[in-house]
């Protein structure tokens, strides 16, 4: 039996007949939970989401309630912002587009909540550009919010003023890191900038304290809002509470998107029983699972993990792939991450110097270009990689492509730079003999590995 | 392919703009102003509205809108937009040069775009590139990536990640979304766009 899944988000989302205008939304008890949250005191919002655990849901995994609460509205004299991360660019994941484009009145009753809870009184949802049509969506909503007073001044008859405006991205994957994004919603190049000093709670966008949180964070804001933090705490464990939006692709059955109690399920119950096992019967061979920066972990692989037994003591176990829950600690302990919720899956069939490769070339073509590691090193990599899936490669390249991702991680401005070592050092170490095997001249063909298009 | 020189020199000592040299064939900076299409100023001012703290933060939405009516951002249109803004028209150049999405130089006008990515390219990206370019008979990609057919009908070009990975390969045609593209339906949805 498949575990079942638990649609908080997704609730409305593919129903027959529930369509994106608001008086949907209303019949479906849209907007009541603004206006509870309109009797409440900010810093009452603020606490309610301390106590709900919730972790942020872009790719990091920040507590939430926490990085609001670095935000003092009593001690700020300039005013704050808030900015939905709708960038949604990290491969492999898919989820916000689902709530952008189907249920857009979620994300506003969301970011409004969050603006209130903040003293925010202008915030801009960053949506990246190829969502032309989320972006048309997303302002006729916005319209037909304030034609309902869920915006502009005095919402819902109290003294509250607030003013949405989407932002639109063009094409670059770096704006979705928040300083990036800042600088880009400044009407700049998305240059991240250093950390310290600026960190967006204190100095964001035009040098003022702001909130960055991604699509599905500002979402569950509302159903923590109607549930209460200790209820919605409930979900799942410590650490890691609430619902999560999985978005599966590569080798399975049904890829999609799910949505599932953090931690209720194990990437084998995922692959097998949700998503009808690996595609054409084929073995499993390697899993991303938190978007293309995540560290691969490879089938057949065992993990130590530590839990605490309900005497307090701690203990032991070893765990295979197919066995690792699916939430932030545990993703962790196995020496990965939850990061965005993109999980890609490969086959026995294919080659894993290509997929390298594959990787390698978005990163290279994404790096921001400021830090000579990140901008140099994401070069050679693709470059390294590239030509080993050609099997034009030095004997000596696998070593030099690691030793490249070995210098990158930690030297740079912003996390891209992990972003990018990761996947290489995790790919050239698992898989080692594929990449020497190539070195050598003897690496399977290419195009034919990844998959033919269909007639 | 064109870029926009804009040869503005700086004096080191005092921070002021030199006056212009002309050099024989090099853009003087110089560009006849473009015609307008009616409304065009008006939205333009109406995005400006967007950001109250700060008129540079409309950039990007006036370079959407000059691209989205001219199709690609000319000299003349990074000129525009800087006095409209009280910027350097280089302020507005590095932006066009960093972009991927803002082009100088047209596009075809139905334009293909193929996401690239880990997730398409097991799907069958690569080879649906590869069909989309032989049935539009593009030349070879530019040094953008952006293979044009001769009658500048049709541009097929790659893009990276399109956040829709479940159902690939997918597509974008001008600003629409097609997914689990095949064969198939790559010859149905050129049929429709013809
Ligand atoms: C290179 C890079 C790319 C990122 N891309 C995204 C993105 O597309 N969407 C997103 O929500 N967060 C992205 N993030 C994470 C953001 O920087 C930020 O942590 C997040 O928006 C915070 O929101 P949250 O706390 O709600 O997760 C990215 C981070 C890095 C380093
Ligand atoms: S790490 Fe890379 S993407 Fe980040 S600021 Fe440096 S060069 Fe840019
Ligand atoms: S990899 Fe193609 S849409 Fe994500």
């Amino acid at each position: 039996m498949p575990i079942a899944e638990k649609r908080l988000i997704f609730a409305n989302i593919d129903q027959p007949g529930y369509t994106i205008d608001i008086d949907c939304y209303l019949r479906h008890g849209g907007y009541k939970e603004l206006k509870k949250a309109l009797t409440m005191k900010g810093p009452d919002i603020v606490a309610e989401v301390k106590t709900s655990g919730l972790r942020g849901r872009g790719g990091a995994g920040f507590s939430c309630g926490m990085k609001w609460g670095f935000i003092d509205p009593t001690k700020n004299t300039k005013p704050v912002y808030l900015i939905c991360n709708a960038d949604e660019s990290e491969p492999g994941t898919f989820k916000d587009k689902q709530i952008i484009y189907k249920d857009p009145h979620q994300l506003l009753e969301g970011m409004i909540i969050a603006s209130y809870a903040n003293n925010v009184h202008l915030a801009y949802i960053y949506i990246r550009g190829e969502f032309t049509l989320g972006a048309k969506i997303l302002e006729k909503a916005i319209e037909e919010a304030k034609a309902k007073n869920f915006l502009g001044k005095g919402i819902c008859g109290t003294a509250y003023d607030l003013d949405i405006y989407i932002h639109r991205g063009a094409g670059a994957y770096i704006c979705g890191e928040e300083t990036g994004l800042i600088e880009s919603l400044e009407g700049k190049r998305a240059y991240p900038r250093i950390k310290p000093p600026y960190f967006p709670a204190v100095l964001g966008l035009y040098m003022s304290p702001t909130i960055v949180n991604n699509v599905e964070t500002l979402c569950n804001i509302k159903h923590i809002v109607a549930m209460g933090g200790a209820a919605y705490a409930k979900l799942g464990k410590p650490n890691n509470t609430g619902t999560r939006l999985l978005c599966v692709s590569g080798d399975v059955e049904k890829p999609g998107y799910y949505e599932f109690v953090v931690g209720a399920l194990t990437l084998g119950e995922l692959i097998n029983d949700v998503c009808g096992g690996i595609k054409g019967g084929r073995k499993l061979k390697a899993v991303i699972p938190g978007g293309s920066s995540a560290k691969v972990l490879k089938a057949g692989e065992r993990y130590k993990f530590k839990t605490k037994k309900p005497d307090g003591s701690m203990e032991e176990k070893e765990l295979g792939l197919e066995d690792i829950p699916l939430d932030f600690d545990s993703l962790a302990a196995a020496g990965s991450m939850a990061g965005s919720g993109g999980i890609i899956v490969m086959d026995e069939s294919r080659d894993m110097v290509e997929c390298l490769a594959n990787i390698a070339t978005f990163y290279a073509h994404e790096s921001c270009g400021q830090c000579t590691p990140c901008r140099e090193g994401s070069l050679w990599m693709k470059k390294i990689s590239d030509r080993l899936t050609h099997g034009r490669g030095h004997p000596d390249d696998v070593d030099l492509l690691k030793n490249v991702a070995d210098n990158i991680a930690g030297r740079t401005i912003c996390a891209f730079g992990e972003a990018c070592a990761w996947p290489v050092q995790s790919f050239v170490t698992k898989f080692r003999n594929e990449f020497e095997a190539h070195a050598l001249g003897n690496g399977s063909a290419i195009r034919a590995k990844t998959g033919a298009v269909k007639t | 392919m064109s870029t926009a020189n804009v040869n503005r020199v700086v004096d080191p000592a005092t921070q002021t703009v030199l006056p212009e040299k002309v050099y024989p064939g090099v853009d003087d900076g110089h560009h006849a102003p473009p015609a307008l299409p009616k409304g065009f100023e008006a939205q333009a001012d109406e995005l400006i509205t967007h950001y109250p703290v700060s008129k540079r933060s409309a950039s990007m939405p006036l370079l959407h809108l000059w691209q989205e009516t001219f199709g690609y951002i000319s000299p003349a249109g990074i000129d525009w937009i800087a006095a409209k803004l009280g910027l350097q028209p280089i302020n507005i150049l590095e932006l066009v040069t960093f972009y991927p999405m803002f082009r100088q130089h047209p596009a075809g006008k139905i334009q293909i775009k193929v996401c690239r990515t880990l997730s398409c390219a097991l799907g069958g990206g690569y080879a649906l590139c590869d069909y989309f370019r032989e049935k539009c008979k593009t030349g070879e990609p530019d040094a953008h990536g952006l293979a044009l057919s001769p009658d500048g009908k049709y541009s097929v070009e790659f893009v990276e990640c399109l956040a829709a990975c479940g159902t690939a390969p997918v597509i974008m045609i001008n600003d629409d979304f097609y997914e689990n593209v095949t064969k198939s339906r790559a010859d149905e949805l050129l049929l429709k766009y013809t």
